[in-house]
């Protein structure tokens, strides 16, 4: 994410965590190392039976065909029995990957759910689902293809270097030369091209985050036919990230065919020197007790196993981009983990029962950005069943009031008392339930109506909703619906509108029991009818609330115990209607600008 | 599938020329064994320093030719799969960005969303894998075919008979792999959904403790995905292990035949052992093509959510007007009826005409339909009844850029995009700085935004979230005159604002462009009653239509609402 991306992680750091995932699951990571090596040890076995079955057709007098058909018999049944641990193993394999990718995401979700909502604020949404989607996909096809190549690979590696050892020690130095090589050269190229891959994971979300961001706007977009403009903005992106993925594989190609370089000439090597060795072993130059004397079966065998011993280092260097790709998405993943949670309740957090709702300010100083101040010094207090409304240009700090009430950022400095408790001392989880919110942007999910009502209190009764919907003047819209309160409300559904939705919202608030308040404009995408039919309503759910009303209603405001003109991010006014009224400042133009 | 290869078409020189340069690598590459084993079989016996080296020197010059092949191919392959997708990505997300609102309604945003990247990822991974990974296996297949037919043809066809079989069980693996995975594609755009709605939503969730129950609701999602693409693989998997064990059975039939031909002396044990080695390559060819396979359904499945996004029709296609319109009237809806669902209307019999330059206000409690009639006057979607006109002419008979020339407008809870205030007012059209802030002064947002210390500079965050309400709507009512549009609609665009600026704009409006015709849809009095023609919506039906004190007259439910308004509402400023 952008405020790490400077301190990139280092790799073992990812690869041990990535490997912690892989060792969590060790019973199936076991059952596949024992299937990987018995199907491979089976197919060997097989080759071993075809050549005593052709041994039993070479034969001087003719064929012997019961010697061949029981080698047969053989081979079938260790073709059969290699295949099936075969598709075991992949089975195994794609249980494996989904359990370590399912946790995966589940962690990242649930973390995001602890970020403080100021990471959602500064991170584009597209972007946030790319972690979810595109970087686990990644480290998901590397776990499930990758992962048995390499583990076998490491089996053949050191099987083959055993057997070159038994044969001719000499001829070993070859790849003790040329080995070394590869292994520097691996990596000397692999620290090139990792920020290459990780550029390219960071293109990706960018990628992704623009094009959520404009397919929301999508019908904003087309009404002003400005689709290439957009799509012109778009294909900038598309270049950068494409670019992004053409330079990594452009660097990465050439790793694999030099290792590949590496090996061949080392079997070259292995092939002259060999020979030559050899010819030296037959003219007796080279005796037979010397560690240097080699057969002409010997050479065979040795060249054999060094393109076995080879085989897997290529292959290594041909997959390492994907696990690089696959690193990069990880450092990415991990990033989001190791984002700072909201902090933690301190261990003597309070619980808060039975609020009653006494609510006090004082001195209360806060910025977004530490350079800039939004509120200065605000002081306010509200007892139970008063309600504070909040009046002020826009942008002048009223839903940033309510942000540092629900903590949905912490003040700089000053107090907030909930009950005469300072509300960072008390658990987060309780604090906020003893709020109940209206906001001016309804958020609705993607579920059936009654799911999003009883949103706001899971333990209501079904007749609990119904009269939270009838409060709210809904009830009759939804009983018109062909499915009732079972009706899905799909994203960007059509046939719902905002004040609908907002109405649905409102219900959702009749279902909380919570002592204390917040109306941030909330019956603004309703009409007024409407809004006088639920004026009673949210009256009732007023009483004997400690209420925090940001409107432009009049009633709502004149009614109220407090008026705080909020300006610049400073109370410059504060009292009851009357008394600012009197007073004659800034409240008092502004009512009089209005009702001359 | 078939859309992928116009994409490949234009790209096919340089895609040919890779695969030779790729060719000439593999080719090369597989040169080396064979000299290794002429060496060991030939070369060694002969006791002769000089050809060893020769041959050995042979082995490096095909090693360095197969190097160079493949990095040059493979760099190659990189540049055509990026020139491929960025194509194909371009091409998709313009065409989504055309599509009618039916279609977006239905494929929904969060699937468009992971087809525009997840599934492009798919297609572009394929692509690229094709042209680095494709090559060697046919070489192989081909070539050891070729050879062992050469050795011995009857051997050869015993085990040529095994391909087909091969073939059609594959076949009908991805055949039943392709809708496995266009399920687990289906659950990425569930589980989207779900991640997209949350970060959206996360004051709600937290404002309610809501953490568990959204982890809980993903979970499902995510539980859901895991078993989809578990089942997918479950399938998939079956690929190579039964290739490889047909090929086996292959070579099984293989030696039992050979057996009865050189019990007749048809055939020699040596030409057997040679097979063999070339039946190894083969079957190792095919464990590769098997890997492309599974490859190949998963792009198949992502190709095919694609095509159907490529495929759906652009815009509604344009008719011929029937000419009973009258060109003086600018706007009309005649008899106009319309239902989203195609089951109950959500607009009956709507009549109304406006003069240039007039001013109509439509008023209406929530979901009564005062939006669907702009969407409908816009033709975001066609009517089921009735004809809307515009200066005379159907509106269905206008392109969709003469249209969008005409109008400029703002939607309830309109979009604001993460870029400077300047662009979003100018939001890519040609409009000069002046333009933008004469637009702003009639906007009343000069204030607020020459306020900023960066001015028309200053940037706004996705979403707008760092202006407030009011501030959000000033802008995009900006954005919506700029354009100096013959037709201006405010969807309830100014509910933020408070009362004397609401005033101050339509005073402001009225005298800087007293040509447009514009259209307010809204929920106070106040902001329609000096409009020309009034409209009261009701349950997708005009009960009310008329001016001001007519309608205070002569409609109940108008004189209801401002009844309930006068006097009855206050401030934000």
């Amino acid at each position: 994410m952008t405020n790490k991306n400077t301190t990139p992680k280092n790799k073992t750091g990812i690869f041990i965590r990535l490997s912690r995932y892989i060792l969590e699951q060790w019973p199936l990571f076991i059952l596949a190392l024992l299937l990987t090596l018995g199907s491979n040890q089976l197919s060997l076995l097989g080759p071993r039976y075809s050549g005593a079955a052709i041994d039993a057709i070479e034969l001087e007098g003719g064929v012997d065909f019961s010697a061949v058909w029981e080698n047969i018999g053989r081979m079938l049944g260790c073709y059969l029995i290699s295949a099936l641990l075969a598709y075991v193993l992949s089975v195994v394999m794609i249980r494996l990957s989904q359990r370590i990718i399912y946790k995966m995401r589940k962690q990242v979700f649930e973390k995001l759910m602890t970020l403080p909502v100021n990471f959602f604020d500064t991170h584009a949404t597209g972007d946030i689902i790319s972690h979810l989607s595109y970087d686990i996909d990644t480290i998901n096809s590397t776990l499930s293809h990758d992962l048995v190549q390499i583990l076998t690979s490491a089996y053949t590696v050191v099987g083959s270097l055993l057997f070159m050892w038994q044969i001719s020690k000499p001829m070993i130095l070859i790849f003790a030369l040329t080995v070394p090589v590869s292994l520097l050269f691996t990596r000397y190229r692999s620290q090139k091209v990792r920020p290459l891959f990780r550029r390219r994971a960071k293109k990706y979300g960018e990628l992704n985050g623009f094009a959520e961001e404009m397919l929301t706007g999508s019908r904003t977009i087309s009404a002003y036919g400005r689709q290439d403009v957009i799509a012109s903005r778009f294909n900038k992106i598309n270049d950068e990230a494409m670019n992004a993925y053409y330079k990594a594989e452009y660097n990465a190609a050439l790793l694999y065919p030099t290792i590949n370089l590496i090996n061949n000439i080392s079997l070259t090597l292995v092939a002259a020197i060999g020979g030559i060795l050899y010819m030296f072993s037959q003219n007796g130059t080279i005796l037979a007790s010397s560690a240097f004397f080699i057969t002409l079966g010997g050479v065979a065998q040795f060249v054999q196993y060094s393109r076995k011993f080879a085989g897997p280092i290529n292959e290594f260097s041909n997959i390492l981009h994907e696990i690089q790709s696959a690193f990069s998405a990880a450092e990415r993943v991990f990033d989001v983990l190791d984002e700072e949670p909201e902090k933690v309740d301190a261990d003597d957090a309070k619980e808060l029962k039975e609020v009653k709702g006494d609510v006090c300010l004082q001195n209360v100083t806060f910025g977004y950005t530490v350079d800039k101040t939004v509120l200065k010094n605000v002081s306010v207090s509200a007892k139970k069943g008063q309600t504070v409304a909040i009046v002020g240009p826009t942008g002048a700090g009223k839903t940033t009031i309510i942000n540092l009430l629900m903590r949905f950022y912490d003040h700089q400095s000053g107090e907030i008392r909930i009950d005469g408790i300072p509300s960072i001392s008390i658990k987060r989880a309780d604090l906020r339930l003893a709020f109940n919110m209206v906001l001016q942007d309804t958020w609705l999910f993607c579920g059936s109506i009654y799911d999003n009502i009883v949103y706001g209190r899971e333990d209501a009764s079904a007749e609990e909703v119904y009269a939270a919907a009838k409060a709210a003047k809904i009830d009759a819209y939804i009983q018109r619906l062909p499915n009732g309160y079972d009706t899905v409300l799909s994203d960007d559904g059509v046939n719902i509108s905002k004040g609908q939705k907002q109405l649905i919202t409102i219900a959702r608030a009749f279902l909380s029991k919570a002592p204390i308040l917040i109306l941030d404009e909330a019956t603004s995408n309703v009409d007024s009818r409407t809004e006088i039919q639920i004026q009673y309503a949210m009256t009732a759910l007023m009483e004997n609330k400690t209420c925090f009303v940001i409107a432009h209603r009049l009633s709502t405001i004149q009614n109220a115990d407090t008026i705080l003109v909020v300006k610049d991010g400073t109370i410059i006014e504060q009292g009851n209607h009357d008394e600012l009224i009197r007073q004659g400042g800034f409240y008092y133009s502004l009512y009089h600008s209005q009702f001359r | 599938m078939k859309w992928v290869f116009t994409y490949i078409k234009p790209l096919r020189t340089r895609i040919l020329k890779g695969i030779t340069v790729k060719i000439v690598g593999t080719v090369a590459e597989l040169f080396i064994p064979f000299l290794l084993s002429y060496i060991l079989e030939n070369v060694i016996e002969s006791n002769d320093v000089v050809k060893i080296l020769v041959f050995g020197g042979l082995m490096v010059v095909c090693a360095v030719a197969a190097c160079l092949g493949n990095i040059i191919a493979n760099r190659m392959a990189a540049k055509t799969t990026m020139m491929f997708s960025v194509r194909m990505r371009m091409d998709l997300f313009s065409k989504t960005l055309y599509l009618s609102a039916r279609s977006t309604d239905r494929f929904t945003i969060p699937s468009l969303e992971s087809r525009i990247t997840s599934d492009t990822y798919n297609v572009q991974n394929f692509v690229g894998m094709m042209q680095r990974m494709g090559i060697r296996a046919p070489i192989l297949l081909l070539g050891g075919s070729i050879i062992t037919l050469l050795m011995d043809n009857k051997l050869a066809l015993v085990m040529i008979a095994t391909l087909p079989l091969i073939f059609i069980v594959v076949y009908s693996i991805s055949r039943m792999g392709v809708p496995l995975y266009s399920k687990v594609q289906q659950s990425v755009d569930g589980m989207v959904r779900v991640v997209r709605e949350d970060a959206q939503g996360i004051r709600v969730i937290k404002a309610l403790s809501k953490e568990h129950y959204e982890s809980a609701r993903y979970d499902k999602a995510n539980m859901t995905l895991r078993q989809n693409e578990t089942r997918a693989g479950t399938i998939m998997g079956a690929v190579n292990p039964v290739m490889t064990l047909l090929m086996n059975m292959g070579i099984v039939a293989v030696i039992a035949v050979s057996a009865y031909f050189v019990s007749q002396n048809q055939s020699s044990a040596t030409t057997v052992i040679a097979f063999m080695q070339y039946f190894t390559l083969i079957s190792m060819a095919m464990m590769s093509l098997s890997r492309m396979f599974v490859m190949f359904t998963k792009c198949a499945a992502s190709a095919k959510r694609i095509a159907s996004v490529m495929e759906e029709e652009n815009e509604l296609a344009l008719c011929d007007d029937d000419g009973k319109g009258d060109p003086s009237v600018h706007i009309s809806f005649e008899n106009v009826s319309f239902s989203y669902l195609g089951k109950s209307n959500n607009l009956t019999d709507v009549s109304f005409s406006l003069k240039k330059g007039e001013t109509l206000g439509i008023i209406g409690a929530t979901g009564s339909g005062k939006s669907t009639i702009l969407r409908l006057l816009m033709r975001l979607y066609d009517t089921n009844e009735g004809v809307i006109r515009i200066k005379g002419k159907d509106v269905r008979s206008y392109t969709r850029e003469e249209l969008t020339a005409m109008f400029g407008i703002v939607f309830q809870n309109d979009f604001l995009y993460a870029d400077s205030i300047e662009e979003n007012i100018r939001f890519g059209r040609e409009i000069t700085s002046e333009d933008i802030e004469k637009a702003a002064k009639i906007a009343q947002a000069h204030d607020f935004i020459t306020s900023f210390s960066d001015g028309y500079a200053h940037s706004i965050s996705t979403g707008g979230t760092n202006l407030s309400g009011g501030q959000r709507q000033r802008v995009l009512i900006c954005r919506a005159i700029a354009g100096k549009p013959e037709i201006l609609i405010l969807d309830d665009s100014s509910s933020a604002l408070d009362y004397r600026t609401d005033a101050n704009l339509r005073k402001a409006l009225a005298e800087s462009l007293p040509d447009s015709t514009v259209i307010t849809v809204a929920q106070r009095v106040s902001s329609v009653k000096n409009c020309d023609l009034i409209l009261v919506i009701e349950e997708g039906a005009i009960i009310g239509c008329g001016k001001h004190e007519a309608l205070m007259e002569n409609c109940a439910e108008y004189r209801e609402i401002s009844d309930s308004q006068m006097g009855g509402a206050f401030l934000d400023e």
